[in-house]
């Protein structure tokens, strides 16, 4: 038998525009019309001014690395030890991730670090943004 | 409006802490409830309120034979105890009930008559964190010290002193699980569990369990023990996800919750002479001390290194030695109420000589909850 996986996310109504998006390669967030507050986990109305106007905008992708741990016990679907991380999106929302193509050190981690987002397919349902160090 | 009418009469832990698999959890409760109800002379037909978490207030009431007229099911984590306290306080300053009890009892270690509790994949923790691979509070609740430490500049080392000075105050007590000196080395070279915490800053995984009896203030001269007045009380939640904290250096739940309690209150800091902050993780006292305005931003890591909090310091903090070396059975904010009780009545193993006031601060969830109880052992 395959050792189970990561947790997934089973995506609901309000979420699915989010989950859609990151299968076509989008990071999407939204944005309230009538404040213009940009915010995030999905919710069909702004958090700020409750304004039930809201659009859906497709994020830059473009972050820094707000603040981590480095895990060091075992949990499926990884191996320890490994990085969560919470980056800071350049339209403002915050997002728990992983740090891809980068060692999983204090030294090589730095806080404020430039990154971008990239899209890990899990299966064919689901695909997961991680951030990776910016390049260039 | 200020709770100086109400007084905590009847308080008690479970006749054993620290690893109990002959006991199940709902039992847990229930020796703490029928401790606290002997310690002030009632019985289950006295009781006409009942607040708990972990458990409903169904399967309390029931299980203890207590027929109420009010219940809270506050259900918030850790601080859902000081929660359950302030809305007690509430309900007995407007006629709703004349006698609460509050019990806590958890099977944290040994997990008998404990189900397991999965984290929804559907939820907002299922769809936006758990992908990323926490695994409980050991992996969320760190999440926000690296950037703490980097805006204050505040260092490892002082840090590991929360860890170092609360062994202190536990070496002082008998039920305490750990109670053997360490030093920062020890602390810093401890297992790591999730940078930047290692195993001596993250909390005890115990059995065990507390409860309280409130009544009003007029009644509490009626019983056999030394009444604990509550002065000043607080509560507030932010969001269930870490990663959507307003602040990684601060706690919106602690800055609404504290402020709230010491308005109630009347008092100042000054005032203040003993201190109990929900320690589940060696950071929580540092934002409890900066959030609750004992101290400047930035500055609780020097206050405690520099041993303001420890045995003969200005502001005795965690005298039980907290969720880092008392016991922690997941939900600690009982054993917090309790050491403040002892505190004002006099009977702490590490008494502080002459306290009048005592200010108990409890976090729910990862910086999800927080309540806050202020106690006097003065007449109001």
């Amino acid at each position: 038998m395959p050792e189970p996986g990561r947790a997934l996310p089973q995506p609901t109504p309000e979420t699915k525009h989010f989950w859609d998006g990151t299968q076509a390669g989008e990071l999407r967030l939204q944005r309230c019309d009538e404040c213009s507050h940009t915010y995030f986990p999905p919710r069909p109305f702004c958090p700020k001014c409750a304004s039930r106007k809201v659009s859906v905008l497709k994020a830059s992708g473009r972050a820094i690395l707000d603040t981590y741990v480095i895990h060091h016990r075992k949990v499926p679907g990884f191996e320890p030890p490994y990085a969560i991380a919470v980056v800071k999106l350049a339209e403002g929302p915050r997002m728990m991730t992983n740090i891809v193509e980068c060692p999983q050190t204090p030294e090589a981690l730095q806080l404020d670090m430039p990154l971008e987002v990239v899209f890990e397919k899990q299966n064919d349902a689901i695909t997961l943004p991680l951030f990776r160090p910016a390049k260039g | 409006m200020p709770h100086n009418t109400v007084a905590v009469v009847g308080a008690a832990e479970t006749t054993k802490l620290g690893v109990i698999p002959d006991v199940s959890q709902i039992q847990l409760h229930a020796d703490a409830a029928l401790n606290a109800m002997a310690d002030c002379g009632l019985k289950p037909k006295d009781i006409d309120g009942v607040a708990t978490a972990g458990e409903t207030p169904v399967q309390i009431a029931h299980y203890l034979g207590i027929t109420p007229s009010w219940v809270d099911g506050t259900s918030v984590g850790g601080c859902s105890f000081m929660i359950h306290v302030r809305h007690a306080a509430a309900a007995i300053e407007a006629g709703l009930a004349k006698t609460i009890l509050v019990t806590h009892g958890e099977s944290g270690r040994s997990g008998v008559g404990r189900g397991p509790r999965p984290v929804p994949a559907s939820s907002l923790n299922g769809q936006f964190e758990q992908p990323f691979g926490p695994m409980g509070p050991p992996s969320l609740f760190p999440i926000p010290v690296l950037r703490y430490m980097k805006t204050y500049g505040v260092t490892h080392e002082q840090i590991a002193m929360v860890s170092v000075v609360q062994r202190e105050w536990a070496a002082k007590n008998p039920r305490a699980t750990f109670r053997d000196p360490i030093t920062v080395e020890d602390v810093l070279g401890s297992r790591m569990i999730a940078y930047p915490f290692r195993l001596l800053q993250c909390c005890l995984v115990t059995d065990g369990g507390g409860a309280l009896i409130l009544t009003s203030a007029d009644r509490a001269k009626d019983f056999p023990t030394k009444p604990v007045y509550i002065l000043g009380t607080g509560e507030s939640v932010e969001t269930p996800l870490v990663s959507q904290m307003e602040s990684f250096t601060s706690s919106r739940a602690f800055s609404v919750a504290g402020p709230t309690a010491f308005r109630e209150a009347g008092i100042t800091h000054k005032d203040v002479d003993h201190l109990m902050i929900y320690d589940a993780f060696a950071h929580l006292p540092l934002y409890g001390l900066e959030d609750l305005g004992f101290v400047p931003r930035g500055e609780a890591g020097r206050f405690i290194a520099e041993r303001n909090t420890a045995i003969g310091g200005k502001l005795p903090l965690n005298t039980n030695g907290g969720g880092l070396s008392y016991m922690h059975s997941g939900m600690y904010g009982m054993y917090a109420l309790q050491e403040s009780v002892r505190q004002m009545r006099g009977t702490a193993p590490a008494q502080i000589a002459g306290a009048k006031i005592s200010v108990c601060h409890g976090v729910g969830g990862m910086f999800a909850a927080s309540g806050t109880i202020i106690f006097s052992n003065q007449k109001p």
